[in-house]
């Protein structure tokens, strides 16, 4: 086979980066934290070359203000983290959340709780990701598991919070995020990029937090002439704090429903070999790796095995699982923490059929033969 | 008469703050100030954190910002570096900016990012009520300082200076035409820029404190504060338990979006702008 002249051989957070590039991100704000580190890296040199600006700043909880404030301004922006960045950029992830300012969260994952493992792998984050940040709210968090995934899921990630106002968290973990694999970046006219809606009202007549009829209001760059009100508090339409009940309700239900009503455009999942199977693997990320390989190697030895990969994994792809469980008696989700996404599938399977867990704690990944192992005791 | 109205939300008002409040002075002054220097209100963002300072930018016709407590500065810098054309102003309060922000406080003056910043120092936590801050006197009262505050507190210009910022200031509520000159020249500093306003808060300090009325406190503001050119020619012990007031430093120093414009040059040289 004629080698591509245009491939890449990349490491995880490599490709996250070019991902990053391609979707129009201008604006990176971080602080060092493993293993996430080379996203910002590559930002730093990388970025002043093409006009872009990256900042490192003092602490993980200015980084992700820092990204609020640019996007206000109209840039793509993100900061990338792991666990305890993560904990710590809580406060204004909910912050983006309740402004409905789009931008990027990386979380390349390693091994908790606390300070943890440094430099090895964890999907210990999964619950963090969907309910880390305090208050009712809905999020949008990917996790790919291969490095090309890592780079459409990157894009998707911008395109996601430009669409929705919100802010959307790549999952990614140690292992996924250092490992190289062979990227093929697709031409630029062959990938789509959403950007947000910007008004084309008079400013005299703009509400930042407009009820439109699709439950995302249009995005004025501060600095265009549309000056307006961008606070954590609640508000109404105009963007100004209110303490009126009814607009208060009304304003919590259309974020959580901007999100909801959207799922089938915002969820994206993969099935491999379920048509038969009777035994369905659920996993994701890095764990889905192994998931795979030990797919072909019961499939192999002649058992009907299948794989249902979520990389939309908030919101989770609920109705699909569902059908799924009305024909299939047993899924075993496979990944490295104590059952966080196995939690989310027993409550959509809602007892009709067996849910097992296959995990590792200590940084290692889950090896296909373990999980082999385990369809033979299912069956 | 100095009209307000073109840069006010006056929808928003009447604004929260307790009658006898000096954020009211400080927010007139900071208006007036923008007035003078004819700055265009879209290219104005006004960015906060929490507490009753940060409530300013709500009332203010502007881009206004109203983040998480501590924070502004944080988002401030995100605007400012995205956007270096845009003049950024951000208004905190003594916890706001050196309790929970204190770390934010220090960086973006070791930066000289080009922000200003108007700290209204009211020696308390207002919002919540009255409890101790880095800035409450030793020795005076507050609702989590029942038995008189033991904690030493921060001189705040000592620490913006000490951390590298180009241009500090103090000025007093009670010494508001002084205000508007200092935040002018705050706002023409290139660089991280910070005026410090003394101020009170007769509720939630005053009243715990033997101050009977808002005027007791601006007396003492009167009484206590020195300008830098009086304070020149008194000795220490007539300086002793006052305050200096007016512009207490201010040296150039590199900018950082500046720099990081250099920086874009000097790795593109053949871009055409």
């Amino acid at each position: 086979m004629e080698p591509k002249k245009n491939a890449l051989f990349v490491q995880g957070n490599h490709a996250c980066f070019l991902g990053a590039v391609r979707a129009g991100c201008q604006f990176f704000a971080g602080y060092p934290i493993t293993p996430s580190t080379e996203i910002a890296e590559l930002c730093a040199s990388e970025f002043p070359k093409m006009g872009g600006r990256f900042i490192q700043m003092e602490d993980e909880i200015a980084a992700m203000g820092a990204v609020i404030g640019a996007s206000l301004t109209g840039l793509k922006s993100m900061t990338a983290t792991s666990g305890p960045g993560f904990s710590l950029k809580q406060e204004n992830i909910g912050f983006a959340i309740m402004a409905e300012v789009p931008c990027v969260i990386v979380d390349v994952q390693r091994g908790g709780p606390s300070t943890g493992l440094p430099t090895q792998s964890s999907q210990s984050d999964v619950l963090q990701a969907r309910w880390g940040t305090h208050g009712d709210h809905e999020i949008i968090a990917l996790a790919p598991s291969t490095i090309p995934e890592i780079y459409t899921a990157t894009i998707r990630c911008f395109n996601l919070a430009e669409r929705y106002r919100t802010p959307v968290i790549l999952l990614l973990d140690e292992i996924v995020g250092h490992m190289r694999e062979v990227l093929v970046e697709p031409p630029a006219d062959s990938i789509e990029i959403w950007n947000r809606t910007r008004p084309t009202c008079s400013p005299a007549e703009y509400l930042p937090y407009r009820h439109t009829e699709s439950g995302i209001p249009e995005m004025a760059d501060f600095g265009s002439g549309y000056r307006y009100h961008v606070t954590g508090l609640c508000h109404d339409e105009t963007g100004f704090p209110t303490n009126d009940p009814k607009k208060i309700d009304r304003h919590v239900r259309r974020l959580i429903s901007k999100i909801g009503r959207h799922r089938d455009e915002i969820i994206e999942y993969s099935t491999r070999a379920i048509e038969d199977a009777d035994v369905v693997l659920v996993s994701y990320g890095s764990s889905a790796r192994s998931a795979k390989r030990a797919l072909d190697d019961a499939r192999a030895a002649g058992l009907k095995v299948g794989l249902f990969k979520p990389m939309t994994i908030w919101p989770f792809p609920e109705e699909a699982l569902r059908l799924l469980a009305n024909r299939v008696r047993n899924f075993i989700v496979c990944e490295t923490n104590m059952g966080q996404m196995k939690l989310e599938v027993e409550r959509i399977v809602g007892g009709k059929a067996a849910v097992h867990l296959v995990n590792t704690l200590n940084g290692e990944p889950i090896t296909p033969q373990s999980i082999v192992d385990r369809i033979r005791e299912v069956m | 008469m100095f009209n307000y109205n073109e840069y006010l939300r006056n929808e928003k008002l009447p604004h929260i703050w307790c009658p006898g409040c000096g954020d009211g002075t400080v927010l007139k002054a900071i208006i007036r100030a923008i007035h003078n220097l004819q700055i265009r209100k879209d290219d104005l963002v006004m960015v906060s954190g929490i507490g009753c300072s940060s409530r300013t930018p709500g009332y203010v016709d502007f881009n206004t910002l109203h983040t998480t407590h501590g924070r502004a500065l944080a988002f401030a810098t995100g605007v400012k570096h995205a956007k270096p054309g845009l003049k950024v102003l951000v208004v905190s309060g003594d916890g706001d900016a050196t309790a929970i922000g204190g770390n934010h406080f220090i960086h973006a003056a070791r930066r000289n990012i080009d922000i200003t910043m108007i700290l209204y120092n009211n020696y308390i936590y207002g919002m919540t009520g009255g409890q101790a801050s880095p800035t409450t006197p030793t020795g005076s009262f507050a609702s989590t300082a029942p038995y008189g505050n033991i904690d030493p507190n921060f001189d705040i210009c000592a620490l913006a200076q000490a951390a590298g910022a180009s241009f500090v200031a103090r000025g007093t509520a009670y010494h508001a035409p002084q205000l508007d000159r200092l935040i002018e020249k705050a706002i023409l500093n290139r660089g991280f820029s910070l005026v410090e306003v003394m101020l009170q808060c007769p509720i939630a300090y005053g009243r715990r404190n033997r101050f009977k009325t808002a005027n007791d406190m601006l007396k003492w503001q009167k009484e206590h504060a020195v300008s830098v050119d009086a304070a020149a020619k008194m000795t220490a012990e007539e300086l002793e338990g006052k305050f200096l007031t007016g512009v207490l430093f201010q040296k150039e120093r590199p900018e950082f979006t500046a720099q990081y414009e250099h920086m874009i040059e000097r790795l593109n040289p053949h871009s055409e702008e």
